[in-house]
């Protein structure tokens, strides 16, 4: 699916990832800890070609991102679903449009049921019509994953996906994600919250990856 | 991809585009009231434009069909001379029509500068012959000989240091006109391309978004072409409007008025000025389609 060669991403300032090699195999479910800074959200964007590494080969389903045209990106994104840290969305459409953006913008149709359906799902049922600006934190981070997931992707990607909401929604987000899991996408979560990756581990057979010292190891065991 | 596939893309009726790039404020207001102000001016640049055209062709046309002879010889010779020259032109091929004028009309000529009282037979005046043209014309250097072999004192004036002057300066009315016309458009395109950029900016995040759901940047450009476009269409139909109205008002031509008074459309010329916002949308769409692709290229 998403595999990284002896990836290294320079800011500028300073070498943040160092020669990281990982490859997440189809129906995998990985979760990425570190410190804050670590470059855990840096790892994600290279993984969604938001980012192009200054050394060493990305390649995401077998093409190598430096290859990708601006068009292949789209593309590419399109079977990748993002939950990002700070749940993007455009605040003057209605959550109901903000969760079909994927589809919208790639031209697809969608099927009142299933948005309906999606909605139930995540438990926003009753807010299809309310603007982004209105909704909570749980809320806006359960719309990202809905939105995340609406084009049937192939992997997703999230990036503290409870950073904002507390135990009881951090359970209902990752039960969404061991559900979709078990339906055989490939997830990588970025997390600090061990409690979290602990809860999922005795759910899923989940790898539990940290970014220390600018490299990837895999964590301990005792998580 | 041809152009017309991209226009249709462009415009395409789902308009899904345009929706997810949120309401402009001012800048709406502002690239439609430009591109109205510059039409305007254009449809006042191409009726200067066509009114310098058909003055051109005017002039050139009236003088270049029409010549004089005038004859300076002593009194007693005129009549004898004149008589010859008539005699020349009538075996001249080319020539339509030749005749002296009459006492009362080199009088009528000279009036503007002598006044109406001006005793002819007291000067030496000399004897003009108006001559017309026909087609396809005469052989100037031919005819100039054989006047000076038959008549001394007659001097062909075929009128070309004075059309060839006017005429020129008429056709490069013509051209200024159209250089406006240009330079106009060209600065519609310059200031919507500036608007584009702005809204484009402003709208970083959203297009942020967009790109990060997987929008290619024909469908984010595509919201801001459209909107562009239309908007510059409006203004320019409006501005056009505006213009034909201006141009009506002007007083209708006369020949006291010259040429001020000529300035406007003629029959079908008036259909000119509403190519002016078909015109004004392209630049729009070509300015809004380059700086869209460079400024997402430049944000994502």
């Amino acid at each position: 699916m998403i595999a990284f060669e002896n990836v290294a991403y320079n800011y500028g300032g300073g070498e943040l990832l160092s020669d990281v090699s990982l490859r997440l195999a189809p129906g995998s479910f990985h979760f990425l800890t570190g410190p804050s800074g670590s470059g855990k959200t840096t790892f994600l964007k290279l993984g969604y070609a938001e980012l192009l590494p200054t050394a060493g080969r990305v390649t995401i389903f077998d093409r190598e991102v430096r290859s990708l045209s601006r068009d292949d990106v789209a593309r590419t994104r399109r079977r990748i679903g993002v939950v990002h840290q700070d749940c993007q969305f455009l605040d003057h459409l209605p959550l109901a449009a903000n969760v079909l953006l994927p589809l919208t913008v790639s031209g697809k149709p969608a099927a009142p049921g299933d948005l309906r359906d999606l909605l139930g799902w995540v438990g926003l049922g009753t807010l299809a019509e309310a603007l982004p600006p209105s909704l909570s934190g749980g809320e806006r981070q359960r719309a990202a994953l809905a939105r995340a997931v609406i084009m049937g992707p192939d992997v997703i990607l999230a990036d503290e996906p409870t950073g904002n909401v507390d135990w009881e929604m951090s359970m209902r987000l990752l039960q969404l994600l061991v559900e979709l899991n078990r339906m055989g996408k490939t997830i990588l979560v970025a997390t600090h919250d061990l409690n979290l990756i602990r809860q999922a581990k005795s759910q899923v057979p989940a790898r539990v990856l940290r970014i220390s010292k600018r490299r990837i190891h895999l964590a301990g065991a005792d998580l | 991809m041809s152009v017309l596939d991209r226009l249709r893309e462009t415009f395409a009726a789902d308009g899904q585009a345009a929706r997810v790039v949120p309401p402009a404020g001012h800048t709406a207001w502002l690239t439609s009231f430009t591109a109205g102000a510059m039409t305007f001016l254009a449809v006042f640049a191409l009726a200067l434009s066509l009114a310098a055209g058909r003055l051109a062709d005017r002039w050139s046309q009236a003088l270049a069909q029409t010549a004089t002879i005038r004859i300076s010889a002593p009194a007693e010779q005129l009549d004898r001379q004149s008589e010859a020259v008539l005699a020349v032109l009538a075996t001249t091929p080319g020539v339509a029509e030749a005749r002296a004028m009459t006492a009362e009309e080199q009088r009528l000529l000279l009036a503007p500068w002598f006044g109406p009282d001006l005793p002819l037979d007291a000067l030496p005046m000399p004897r003009l012959i108006e001559v017309s043209e026909g087609e396809p014309g005469y052989d100037r250097e031919g005819l100039r000989q054989r006047l000076a072999a038959e008549a001394p004192g007659a001097v062909l004036d075929d009128h070309t240091r004075w059309r060839e002057p006017l005429a020129e300066a008429a056709s490069r009315l013509r051209l200024l006109g159209l250089l406006s016309i240009g330079l106009i458009l060209a600065a519609m395109g310059a200031m919507i391309t500036l608007a584009a950029n702005a809204a484009l900016s402003a709208n970083a995040q959203v297009i942020r978004v967009l790109r990060l759901v997987g929008a290619k940047d024909s469908y984010i450009a595509r919201a801001f072409v459209q909107r562009f476009t239309v908007r510059t269409l409006v203004g320019a139909a409006i501005g056009a409007l505006a213009g034909l109205a201006g141009v009506f008002a002007l007083p209708a031509a006369d020949a006291a008025g010259g040429f001020l008074t000529g300035l406007g459309f003629q029959g079908a010329g008036w259909l000119w000025p509403l190519m002016l916002p078909p015109l004004a949308a392209a630049v729009a769409y070509a300015a809004t389609r380059t700086a869209a692709h460079a400024k997402l290229r430049e944000l994502t």
